[in-house]
């Protein structure tokens, strides 16, 4: 007959080994996520995991002023999950939409670039124009 | 009595982690983000409650037990609003569904 408090330690620990299995999941989608509400989602989903890891080790230990901190970390998820939306509405644009706003400004800039050089063959001109311009295009690509 | 008490929290805390699993894999899994909230909110807000419930039952003063209680009602609301505005700042915004979606009953009427 095993006791009802082995079940119960037993049960805590396999509760914290499936816990931190399905965490270390959400952390490849957060890493990996391909768009940022997809991140965001698994902060939320990380704030969920974080509270049950909580409610586990207040009962492992017995000390129940854990429950506050639980409480305390719901509100900040909740709050961080409302800007980060908010954020997302104002920026206004997907990822998509980013890249291929850099695609066109890189696209522009080289055409520029060809037509300056055409329109003065000059060795000091023609050799100083796309320099600039290749360094902003590099900048714009590094920002996406 | 006792005894019972603390089989039946052993036993919502595993089927609280066990639902935090399977939130995890389906946003592993799914395609595109509007189906992985689902997996995240629903099973998620459900696996982290069933354990505050754990706490609740397993705790031996009331006001502990009422502060847990609180905690997952809190979260049982909170969720569902925190999801929604994510899921309409996306959509706002142009985030597209995945190919298999079926229908968007969102998109406007003179696009479709």
């Amino acid at each position: 007959m095993i006791s009802v408090a082995s079940i119960f330690d037993h049960a805590v620990t396999l509760a914290l080994a499936i816990l931190s299995l399905s965490f270390l999941v959400t952390i490849y989608r957060i890493v990996k996520g391909p768009t940022l509400p997809d991140r965001i989602l698994g902060l939320d989903m990380l704030v969920a995991i974080a509270i049950g890891f909580i409610a586990v080790i207040g009962i492992k230990t017995g000390y129940t002023l854990y429950v506050d901190v639980a409480i305390a970390l719901g509100l900040v998820g909740f709050l961080a999950t409302v800007a980060f939306a908010r954020f997302v509405l104002s920026r206004g644009k997907t990822e998509d939409d980013i890249l291929s706003e850099a695609r066109e400004a890189a696209s522009a800039a080289r055409r520029q670039a060809k037509a300056a050089a055409k329109a003065r063959p000059g060795s000091a001109a023609g050799g100083m124009d796309p320099g600039p311009v290749a360094g902003k295009t590099s900048g714009r690509q590094d920002n996406e | 009595m006792n005894e019972l008490v603390t089989l039946v929290s052993a036993a919502f805390l595993v089927i609280g982690s066990f639902f935090a699993l399977v939130a995890s894999i389906g946003l592993l899994r799914l395609p595109d983000v509007y189906t992985r909230m689902h997996a995240a909110s629903k099973a998620g807000t459900m696996g982290s409650c069933l354990m505050l419930i754990a706490l609740a039952i397993h705790a031996t003063d009331v006001g502990t037990m009422s502060r847990a209680l609180a905690g997952v009602v809190f979260f049982l609301l909170t969720a569902p609003v925190s999801s929604h505005l994510l899921a309409k700042a996306a959509y706002a915004v142009g985030y597209r569904l995945h190919a298999s979606a079926v229908m968007d009953d969102m998109k406007p009427k003179d696009e479709a």
